[in-house]
């Protein structure tokens, strides 16, 4: 039903055919349209050419890796800069492991506090919570990182790990000694970075759902918890989806803090004590000090094999959304 | 109608920008007169470099020194590429590199720096290390403090039966190139498993990002143990050890010992300096140390540059030797200053040195 495109093009309103006089009247579209046309499709055009332009300039670069290793370079455990033999699987495992354990965290909670925020909060206190929310999101990763080290990580050390690891330590996920640092303070440190940014959007997210959706589930005699669930929740589901994948970008791609939490030690293990490295880590530590061209390529490699994870990623959660949406709920995105 | 025409400010703000922006990219503020030179590389030194450019700047007014500390990595790669005119490095260039540059590259030593451990123990004791020990724990066959290897060295200090948590730096960095080079020499399995670089595969250990992060770690740990740049552990008040050197005396890691360690080797230094320092013959010396070398053709293709930067090495291997300590850099020997002044007066501009043979 997009009438005024195809006025533009064909001359037909829903492909009946104008009169002369008309179609005339149509195709003269002001210049200065035009041109708004042109610029906003070339700012979006731009998009598409960056990224586009990232990935064929980090393949180029990565090529003698690529060359070198082949596909082995993503399931080999090796990262030996001396002698010149590179696999990138324990940061890959370390970044979707972080990640996966700061998303089981995040999630629940910034959904939560965005319901809290839109649905259920006395008016008074939703500016300046959401204000500090906001705040939160805001602050630099280094800040993080450095109260990760100084806090966080002797916190875990000295009772959240011993605690674990009598409790629960005839699980593999909590064996091993407790550092504080390792996967485990890289996943709550992600997680507490992740959590403002669901809880921003989301809040923003289910205010804009209509009031007519509530109305009507409360005038079905729906309960607060059913209301929200079924009119809110579901109606916004597209949109939240959207906020959790803007979490979770941050947590694959974040570097300083993670880095300075982990333990930098490219293992894998199934404890969640024991130290790690992601792949922005590693980049970020090695890339300066890089002499000899594979190590280089080696590097890049990594770089763009997150690329590649994150665009996968992000495509996977893009059709779950979609194949999930088809049900109509009301939502119309 | 143009009578009803305000005045436009439309061009005139347009130029003033246009020569703002023109400004803002022209580079640092360098008046008419004065030479601009780029350099790149090591940040171990970016201390004592700046020290030196600011100091310098009071000798020669006409020079303006400007350097990005990027790395050795980046240091070599620039020099190599020509796009500064002097690199600085950590760590030595190796025959492949230096056959990759376009020209003969020089590597002029500036001053020295040492690498110390240090750990997490009750009570901060003095520890001995002797090398072999230092090896096997980066190696992780020894694991507890109260290992008979660690306590047969260290008599009268009781330690711990705790786990060792080894601390090593998870960026590339000059420091750890010293550290591993030391390690290869002293131990056989080390050099065969590990080799040598700035950046290694550990077989143990916690990855702290720069000094700063190895520090923190190793004092947030209990038993831990790392190594870190003695500059920053001084400044810092670590903890740091004794190490035995080559002539079987345990020496405290100090300015004097690093210096010592290059007048140990000054009799077998090479022409080009392309030496390492770790291990040094001589009573006094600290085995755990490491020139850090600036970079420059032997030939330069600018005249007025070259002379600027070789008046400039020349002073900062004289005059310039007063400065490293209070930034807790270790001079360099004056047999080493000598060789230095040899090596100066072999840089040309289309076949003339610069320097006159005797000077």
């Amino acid at each position: 039903m997009d009438t005024s495109a195809t006025l533009g093009r064909t001359g037909t309103v829903e492909g009946l055919p104008l009169s002369p006089l008309a179609r005339r009247r149509s195709a003269a579209r002001h210049w200065g349209d035009r041109v708004y046309g042109g610029l906003t499709r070339g700012a979006a055009l731009t998009l598409v050419l960056v990224v586009v332009a990232i990935a064929l300039v980090m393949a180029r670069m990565a090529w003698p890796a690529l060359r070198a290793f082949g596909w082995r370079f993503a399931i080999t455990s090796t990262w030996d800069p001396v002698a010149d033999r590179f696999g990138a699987l324990p940061f890959i495992y370390g970044t979707l492991v972080s990640s996966a354990l700061a998303m089981l965290i995040a999630v629940p909670l910034g959904i939560g506090a965005s319901v809290y925020l839109a649905e259920l909060a006395p008016l008074w206190i939703r500016p300046p919570i959401g204000f500090l929310v906001e705040l939160v999101a805001a602050i630099p990763s280094v800040i993080y990182g450095l109260w990760g080290i100084f806090v966080l990580a002797p916190f875990l050390r000295t009772w959240v790990q011993p605690a674990l690891g009598q409790a629960l330590g005839f699980l593999p996920l909590f064996q091993g000694p407790p550092y504080g640092v390792g996967m485990l303070a890289a996943g709550l440190i992600l997680a507490i970075m992740v959590v403002p940014y669901i809880t921003a959007v989301g809040r923003e997210v289910l205010r804009a759902v209509p009031d007519a959706q509530r109305e009507a589930a409360l005038g079905l005699g729906a309960t607060r918890w059913e209301t929200t669930r079924i009119a809110v929740l579901t109606y916004g589901r597209s949109g939240l989806v959207g906020a959790v994948l803007l979490g979770l970008g941050r947590a694959l791609g974040e570097t300083m803090a993670v880095t300075m939490v982990i333990g930098n030690r490219p293992e894998i293990s199934a404890s969640l004590f024991a130290p790690g490295y992601t792949m922005a880590s590693v980049i970020a530590n090695e890339f300066t000090e890089a002499t000899g061209d594979l190590y280089l390529s080696a590097l890049v490699e990594v770089g763009l094999l997150l690329f590649l994870i994150t665009v996968a990623v992000n495509g996977l959660a893009r059709i779950l959304v979609w194949s999930v949406a088809r049900v109509p709920a009301g939502s119309q995105a | 109608m143009s009578s009803l025409r305000r005045s436009r400010p439309g061009p005139i703000v347009l130029g003033a920008l246009t020569l703002t922006i023109a400004a803002s990219v022209a580079g640092p503020p360098v008046a008419v007169g004065q030479l601009l030179m780029n350099g790149a590389g090591a940040t171990f030194p970016y201390p004592i470099y700046s020290k030196w450019f600011d100091e310098y700047a009071k000798v020669d007014p006409g020079a303006r020194f400007n350097y990005q500390s990027i790395g050795s990595g980046g240091g070599i790669r620039q020099i190599t590429a020509r796009t500064v005119d002097f690199g600085a490095t950590d760590g030595p260039m190796t025959d492949e590199q230096l056959k990759a540059a376009p020209a003969e590259l020089l590597h002029i030593p500036t001053v020295l720096g040492a690498v110390v451990t240090t750990y997490n123990l009750p009570g901060s004791p003095k520890l001995r290390f002797v090398p072999d020990v230092l090896a096997d724990v980066f190696l992780g066959k020894i694991t507890k403090w109260n290992d008979p290897r660690i306590t047969g060295a260290n008599p009268g200090i009781s330690l711990p039966d705790q786990p060792i948590v080894v601390v090593h730096r998870s960026d590339g960095s000059g420091t750890t190139y010293i550290w591993v080079d030391y390690l290869s020499k002293v131990s056989r399995e080390w050099e065969q498993k590990v080799g040598r670089g700035t950046s290694v595969n550990w077989p143990v250990g916690l990855g702290g990002k720069g000094n700063e992060g190895v520090a923190g770690q190793v004092k947030n740990t209990p038993g831990a143990l790392g190594y870190v740049e003695l500059a920053y552990a001084v400044q810092n008040k670590l903890p740091t050890a004794l190490v035995r050197n080559a002539a079987g005396r345990f020496v405290e890691p100090t300015i004097e010992s690093t210096t010592a360690a290059a007048a140990g080797a000054a009799k077998d230094m090479p022409g080009d300096f392309r030496v390492s320092l770790t291990n040094a013959p001589g009573d006094d010396a600290y085995p755990i140390a490491s020139f850090t070398w600036l970079l420059v053709y032997k030939n330069q293709s600018d005249e007025t540059k070259g002379r600027t930067l070789v008046k400039f090495l020349w002073w900062a291997a004289h005059d310039g030797q007063k400065y490293p300590k209070d930034l807790l850099y270790a001079p360099l020997p004056p047999q080493v200053v000598k060789q230095i002044e040899s090596r100066l007066k072999e840089i040309t501009f289309q076949g003339r040195p610069f320097l006159a043979a005797a000077q």
